[in-house]
């Protein structure tokens, strides 16, 4: 249904396992993805299952510089980066009261800094094209809060604001800015749960399950395509019920 | 000399769509010319990339009209 042909797209984080399911949506719909990480070994994996325009740009999103570069590398690897998905993220969960200085600006430079710094970047070449998509993954939290991540809903709850405030910005040059925020997906992460942790999370999603990152995918696929050309600002909320907002 | 006036002229023109006989030297991009600030960061963007040149954000503050933007970008090339 969604045509992305012609269209190129750089994923942040997609040695992870939503990033990963993103890149490979967008390349199924029929994008040139650069796919961007800090582990290169699962990167050339997936670039390798997924084949023709499929490029590998790896970055270490906590050095101020490597964002500018980053969609430097991926507009000379693809010609333009007419897609962006912010998808990259890390959590150094503590409680309030013990969270460090370092815990609290690790979480945020990399979460909240870095989406501007690449924002800004990926902006110049969509304005003068006329056409661009900004996708940022946030997550339930930072619209709900979580115990013990503080910094990380902190980070969450800003890109929203930030999305919103350029969303106004560059709509009339034709470029949407949105966000998609998961709930509890299965990833390599929740694997590790056990069973006790599982069935108590499980115990507060009306859909009685985990999501698939297929699905977080799917949404981020919806907001690239032309057909949501006329959805900006928002937050696609894929968390099985588990908050409504 | 005009070379540079004339590709200002053009870029203008082109990205604000006004008639090219209002891009006069002392025609201000907002207060005559009826662009937005967008508009206007986007014509520094042009100018960087016509003529090779960088133009920090400080000085393409005081860019304000048709003129100024020729005679910076004639110290710069």
């Amino acid at each position: 249904m969604f045509d992305l042909t012609g269209k190129t797209a750089l994923v942040t984080g997609a040695s992870g396992g939503i990033g990963g399911a993103i890149a490979s949506a967008l390349h199924a719909a029929g994008a040139t993805v650069a796919l961007s990480g800090t582990r290169e070994g699962p990167l050339r994996d997936l670039a390798a299952t997924l084949g023709e325009r499929a490029h590998v740009v790896p970055a270490n999103l906590s050095d101020a510089e490597a964002a500018a570069g980053l969609v430097k590398d991926a507009a000379a690897a693809m010609g333009s980066v007419d897609i962006l998905v912010n998808n990259a993220g890390i959590t150094r969960d503590n409680l309030f009261m013990r969270m460090s200085d370092e815990e609290w600006a690790q979480v945020l430079e990399v979460n909240l800094t870095s989406v501007f710094r690449l924002s800004r970047a990926a902006l110049r070449g969509m304005m003068k094209a006329r056409w661009g998509r900004i996708v940022t993954i946030t997550s339930v939290v930072g619209a709900t809060g979580n115990p013990g991540q503080g910094n990380y809903a902190a980070a969450k709850a800003g890109l929203v604001g930030m999305s919103k405030s350029l969303a106004y910005e560059v709509a009339s040059r034709g470029i949407t800015v949105n966000c998609v925020a998961p709930g509890f997906i299965a990833t390599a992460m929740t694997d590790k749960l056990s069973d006790d942790q599982k069935g108590k999370i499980l115990g507060q999603i009306p859909a009685g399950r985990m999501g698939a990152p297929d699905e977080i995918a799917a949404a981020v696929l919806y907001l690239a395509s032309p057909e949501a050309g006329y959805v900006t600002g928002a937050t696609l909320h894929v968390n099985g019920g588990m908050a409504m907002v | 000399m005009s070379d540079i006036a004339d590709r200002v002229k053009k870029i203008v023109v082109e990205h604000l769509g006004v008639e090219e006989d209002k891009v006069v030297e002392s025609a201000s991009f907002i207060d005559d010319l009826g662009a937005d600030s967008l508009d206007t960061v986007e014509l520094v963007m042009a100018f960087e990339e016509e003529f090779g040149i960088e133009i920090p954000d400080d000085a393409a503050e005081t860019i304000q009209t048709v003129g100024d933007a020729v005679t910076f970008i004639k110290g710069a090339v």
